[in-house]
């Protein structure tokens, strides 16, 4: 019979571990689960009531024996809790250098963009032995990211970023499947994983492919256009534009003297709220104060900043916030355009 | 014989002139025993139809293409299963018939403590259930039992209003039955029936009831909240909105996963009956297993989020949700260790009740060791949302509460009908489905691991194997339960005399006629003894008058 596994491939760095696990637990049923009707089997025949058997001295309950079945079973599954808790802190804590790709969700399908600005629908093309982190949110209902192979799964909602990571380990196709219900067409917002070396991963970064546009839809308008590269800006660099041209670089200063607080080191640092809270600045802090600028407001600014609420698409906020992050990545500090000089790149062209 | 008249004054027998009279002697009955009969005829229905639905379902996933039943069609299929099974099976299953049948029998007195509205909650039952379908014949619905927003109320076109609607009125129907159930425990006990000499019946129907009467408002409120949104486009749960789409989850899990404990819960006290009964012994470890009842009730409301481990709530909510759900696992050990050591020295028949009974504890040793794997958040990751969820809760419904259910009414058929079933076919119909079900809902354990994700019209070819297997096993299933549909139906005209107590089992309803009287109780027993009188030598008496052709 071809075709007929009965445990999945394992191809990334979490697969193995969970799979251990899960190996321990069916080891672990089956002490249970398997004996237990064999002793039920066997009283069953023992004691029918066609068997002559000893029935004298009843026991009507016995402490010690309640005790051992509640304690044995209760040391068992702490056991499984704590390995299962911290192989689960894993999955959820990706490291501090990764590749980020951002995923947005939407009835029916999946659309995908990497840092230097490819995108691609319903296949998402990873480097095997890297990091690699996804930062995803949802259109329209809520979805779920699952790459069975990776063992990885992390709902996509409407509304705020989600997250996800995972380390492949095997070059190869895998399957890519939304696992929440999301109404129709459920069953074929479906794709694949290509997970490729890093060589040819950066060659497929830089290969001009279909053209996707923003919105998701593929090589749609004009018949002409279909040549142009896909590759579009990388996104943080669309971002900066977009800061520029929203007029955002006017209050947010990188000097910090501006009207709101400097982006600048921002990102994934704990910050102080007028209300006295701490808040770390993470994708969904930066997309809520976008959004909603009112909801939290830092010590020491004042409420001031309109909402965006209906003016950015989901892809511009994907781009902003890569944006607003590349601010605090030290690596590219050195490279990084300044608002200045993008305020005067754009001015250039306008001229 | 088997035709012989059945005793008089039976609540079944009336001196109604007309049928229109007859008719309406039932339906303004306040009568628990009639009360209970509707039920059964309203539940068995909606059993069938979900059923039917749950057949479409496994017929179109018999190939890998979406061949016989459009998208939309198989996720209306597949949400009519889920909401008829759920909301209008399981839940008032095993207490609107049995624990309606049984609970003033059991207590020693002649009917509920409101009889009035014991009557308005089946009504509300038929009206939620007439929402319901009306909802189906209106063109379905398509959001899964679970109405996950913003879906659910922004962007499903389907007929949401009504089947919320349905489910919401049923709800009050659950509440009612709860509320009934707590006050005839604690103020109609006969004299001398304290509480740990009620049967563990009670006791589980008590432990349900509190569930039902705390959770269900919840769901009642969400649902409305749901609907609001829909209707008048108010922010609560939908983003786009203002709303929070896992606010919905939260509430919706606050009671559906105490949901689960109002199924299973309720089954646990049949099945306690069954194996005392047949094994003609005392239970073991009695108050473990009254107490261990009570534990699933209260910790079963503190392990909703694991249900949302993959949703976005945080890693330490997830913890504390696993921590918890690992507990929740022990109670129900405990019922299943006592089970079985109340086997040790008895003297057991393989009645129909008995084979239900022995093969819902291993059903849901099966059912409840997977519920571990799926409480471990690493584990839970990739199998969540997949076959392996559907296989672990069909393994507790069904091999749970439906086993416990048929036991139920094949023991306590001679009690509501006053007459025996086909013995033989009541045998051979439980292996059917004990066979049935291990092939339907085992390879989907296997499915799941390999990550086929749950409510998937059309799927990889690599999965077509296991699928060809599970549907092929549902056809067997499903002919388990048409079996016991015809023989204990015709049991109602053929059935032999069942006599008052024909188990030799202990309990005040074997001590009145079968079918009982109208009033149950010519005079309210005093109660002197605990439930599960067997005397020490009732086992060593039943074995040694054992001969060959006596019934196994």
């Amino acid at each position: 019979m071809p075709d007929f596994p009965l445990f999945p491939e394992q191809a990334s760095t979490f697969a193995g571990p969970i799979d251990a696990l899960y190996g321990v637990l069916i080891a672990l049923s089956l002490i249970f689960g398997g004996i237990l009707p064999f002793i039920i089997l066997y009283l069953m025949v023992r004691y029918h009531r066609s068997q002559k058997a000893d029935r004298r001295n009843q026991p009507e309950g016995s402490l010690p024996l309640e005790l051992t079945w509640t304690i044995i079973p209760l040391v068992l599954v702490l056991g499984v809790f704590f390995w299962g808790a911290f192989l689960y802190i894993d999955i959820r804590t990706p490291p501090e250098r990764n590749l980020e790709i951002y995923v947005i969700g939407k009835q029916w399908m999946w659309h995908a963009q990497h840092p230097n600005g490819k995108r691609e629908n319903n296949e998402l093309h990873v480097p095997i032995n890297q990091p690699v982190k996804l930062v995803m949110t949802s259109q329209d209902v809520i979805h779920s990211f699952y790459i069975p192979a990776f063992r990885v799964k992390q709902d996509v909602l409407p509304g705020r970023y989600t997250t996800m990571w995972f380390e492949a380990t095997q070059t190869g196709e895998y399957h890519l499947f939304c696992a929440e219900y999301c109404g129709t067409e459920h069953s074929r917002m479906v794709g694949r994983v290509v997970a490729m070396s890093l060589a040819d991963y950066e060659r497929w970064l830089t290969t001009p492919g279909e053209i996707i546009l923003p919105d998701g839809s593929a090589g749609a308008g004009g018949g002409g256009s279909t040549l142009i590269p896909s590759i579009g800006d990388p996104m943080a660099l669309a971002g900066a534009q977009l800061f520029t041209n929203l007029g955002c670089v006017g209050c947010h200063r990188d000097d910090g003297a501006g009207i709101g607080p400097s982006m600048v080191g921002l990102y994934g640092v704990e910050t102080r709220m007028q209300d006295g809270s701490l808040v770390t600045a993470d994708e969904n802090y930066l997309r809520e104060s976008i959004l909603n600028p009112g909801a939290k407001i830092v010590a020491g600014y004042a409420n001031v900043m309109p909402s965006y609420d209906g003016q950015l698409s989901e892809d511009q906020l994907n781009q902003l916030i890569a944006y607003i992050k590349s601010l605090s990545d030290s690596e590219s500090a050195s490279t990084r355009l300044s608002n200045a000089q993008i305020a005067s790149v754009v001015a250039d062209e306008l001229k | 014989m088997a035709t012989t008249a059945l005793p008089s004054r039976g609540y079944l027998e009336d001196d109604t002139p007309t049928v229109w009279a007859w008719i309406k002697s039932w339906l303004f009955t306040v009568d628990h025993k009639r009360i209970a009969i509707l039920y059964l005829l309203a539940i068995n229905f909606y059993f069938l139809l979900g059923g039917l639905a749950a057949s479409v379902v496994r017929i179109e996933l018999i190939t890998p293409q979406g061949d016989l039943l459009s998208s939309d069609l198989y996720n209306r299929a597949f949400t009519l299963h889920g909401i008829i099974m759920v909301f209008f099976f399981l839940i008032p299953g095993i207490p609107a018939v049995l624990g309606n049948f049984l609970i003033p029998l059991m207590v020693g007195a002649r009917d509920m403590a409101f009889p009035r509205l014991n009557l308005f909650s089946w009504y509300l039952y038929m009206i939620g259930g007439i929402f319901a379908l009306s909802a189906a014949v209106f063109g379905g619905v398509d959001t899964g039992w679970t109405f996950y927003t913003p879906f659910s109320s922004t962007y499903s076109n389907s007929n949401v209003i009504l089947t919320i609607a349905g489910a919401f009125v049923m709800g009050f129907s659950s509440i009612a039955t709860g509320v009934n159930f707590i006050v005839t425990t604690h103020t109609m006990r006969a004299p001398g029936l304290t509480w740990f000499r009620l049967p563990l019946f009670v006791w589980s129907s008590y432990a349900t009831s509190l569930i039902i009467v705390l959770a269900t408002p919840v769901v009642g409120i969400t649902l409305l909240l749901v609907a609001i949104e829909r209707i008048w486009g108010v922010g609560i749960f939908d983003p786009a909105l203002g709303g929070d789409p896992l606010l919905f989850q939260h509430l919706f899990w606050f009671y559906s996963h105490p949901a689960v404990y109002i199924m299973i819960l309720p089954g646990f006290g049949v099945i306690s009956e069954l194996i005392s009964t047949f094994s003609r012994k005392r239970i073991f470890g009695y108050e473990f297993i009254a107490f261990s009842s009570m534990a699933i009730a209260i910790i079963g409301f503190l392990v909703w989020g694991h249900h949302m481990f993959v949703s976005g709530q945080s890693v330490y909510a997830g913890l504390v949700f696993s921590f918890i759900t690992m507990l929740v696992a022990i109670p129900s050990a405990i019922k299943v260790f006592n089970w079985t050591a109340t086997l040790y020295k008895g003297s057991i028949s393989y009645r129909t009740p008995m084979l239900y009974a022995l093969g819902f504890i291993g059903l849901f040793v099966i059912g409840g060791l997977t519920g571990i794997f799926l409480g471990v958040v690493a584990i839970d990751i990739h199998v969540t949302d997949t076959y392996f969820v559907v296989a672990h809760f069909h393994y507790v419904m069904v091999g749970g509460t439906i086993m416990a259910y048929l036991g139920g009414i094949h023991f306590w058929w001679p009690k509501m009908t006053g007459r025996m079933y086909n013995e033989v076919w009541g045998g051979i119909s439980a292996l059917i489905i004990f066979v049935g079900f291990n092939m339907t809902f085992f390879p989907q354990f296997v499915l799941g691991y390999l990550g086929m994700p749950r409510r998937y019209h059309v799927y990889p070819q690599e999965f077509q194997v296991l699928h060809v297997l599970s549907s092929a096993g549902s056809t067997v299933l499903a002919i388990g339960f048409i079996i016991p549909l015809v023989y204990l139906t015709l049991s109602l005209w053929k059935g032999k005399l069942a006599g008052d107590n024909p188990w030799d089992a202990t309990g005040l309803e074997w001590t009145v006629s079968s079918p009982p009287p109208a009033h149950n109780f010519d005079e309210i027993p005093v109660v002197t003894t605990e439930a599960y009188a067997y005397p020490p030598e009732a086992a060593e008496r039943d074995a040694a008058a054992w001969r060959p052709g006596s019934p196994l």
